[in-house]
């Protein structure tokens, strides 16, 4: 699969100022998982087989709680459940890549990649440039954050309180969904998934997410329609 | 042992979420309902993950000028808005948060 480097290098420019949410987000997961008790190279081999920060910080709650190993990974199913819609999305821009790049792609598919090939590419879903874009956003990405974890895990409960990095993490996704909002259907969808939140932020597991989202795409294409 | 269990069980219902349609045989046409329905997943599940650091303090809900994620975060959305970066964004969101925390 041929992949020019120029556009390898627009992805990893691309990424770069979004590293500067990962980059603490990595740190608190790192943090999180050591303070649950889990083991700091348990926590190291889970982050990379893993690589999904919100649910990993999920499950390293329960797992301090005492939670079941069943759980655990049902919680994982659900605040990960969004990944299933990423993936349908990813399928329109790269479902002619061989079957080998499609898995390196869906095991590297992670929000803030999602959102940089959506915010470059959703207009020109055939564009050959795009698995270069992906792969060079995508590894810098994965790196970044393989390293952050691994600071938080050194250095536990290390990190100054505060400095409340940790508000680096919901900045990250307001900088990367406004972008999003660019007409009125879509405005529409971001509400109805804010309104979603605050109707339905008791749900456990973060099934708020997956509700806000069905019910703001809906909102989405209601308006789209009433506008036609 | 049950770590390693945990794991291996996370692991696979994350890869297999992430796969799910991405390794469908090429030839599969998207319909077209969900082809638009995608359109709008960007503003719906963003908005839903940063918006309750924003809506709610300790697990409860906080709409008001005491809380001061909520207007730090409006900073950083007319940020967003106004110029499209990222970097100005965080930064932005950052200082804000430290400004009407030591405001409030």
């Amino acid at each position: 699969m041929p992949f020019d480097r120029s556009a390898v290098a627009a992805g990893v420019r691309g990424a770069l100022p979004v590293l500067l949410g990962i980059v603490p987000f990595g740190v608190i997961t790192g943090v999180a998982m050591v303070a649950s008790g889990i083991a700091p190279l348990a926590a190291m081999l889970m982050s990379v087989v893993v690589f999904a920060g919100a649910s990993m910080v999920a499950s390293a709650q329960l797992l301090a709680s005492g939670s079941p190993e069943a759980l655990v990974i049902l919680a994982t199913l659900f605040v990960n459940l969004r990944f299933v819609m990423y993936s349908a999305s990813m399928r329109l821009h790269f479902a002619q890549a061989p079957l080998g790049w499609r898995l390196l792609i869906a095991y590297l598919t992670a929000d803030n990649v999602y959102a940089l090939i959506l915010g470059r590419y959703a207009d020109r879903p055939d564009d050959p440039s795009q698995l270069g874009y992906f792969l060079g956003a995508g590894s810098l990405i994965w790196v970044a954050w393989q390293l952050a974890v691994l600071a938080g895990v050194m250095i536990g409960a290390g990190v100054p309180a505060a400095w409340r990095l940790e508000f680096a993490a919901p900045l990250v996704f307001i900088a990367l969904s406004v972008p999003f909002l660019h007409d009125r259907a879509s405005i529409a969808a971001a509400l109805a998934a804010g309104l979603v939140v605050i109707a339905a932020h008791d749900l456990p597991f973060r099934l708020y997410i997956v509700v806000a989202a069905l019910i703001g795409i809906a909102a989405g294409l209601a308006c789209e329609r009433r506008t036609a | 042992m049950s770590i390693w269990i945990t794991m291996l069980g996370m692991a696979a219902v994350t890869f297999l979420l992430r796969a799910s349609f991405l390794v469908l045989p090429p030839g599969m046409k998207t319909p077209p309902l969900l082809r638009r329905a995608l359109r709008y997943v960007p503003a719906a599940v963003l908005t839903a993950i940063w918006a309750p650091e924003l809506l709610f303090s300790g697990g409860a809900l906080a709409i008001s000028l005491h809380n001061e994620r909520l207007l730090a975060g409006a900073v950083a959305i007319a940020v967003a808005w106004r110029w499209r970066e990222t970097f100005a964004t965080i930064v932005a969101g950052l200082l804000a948060l430290h400004f009407f925390d030591w405001l409030l």
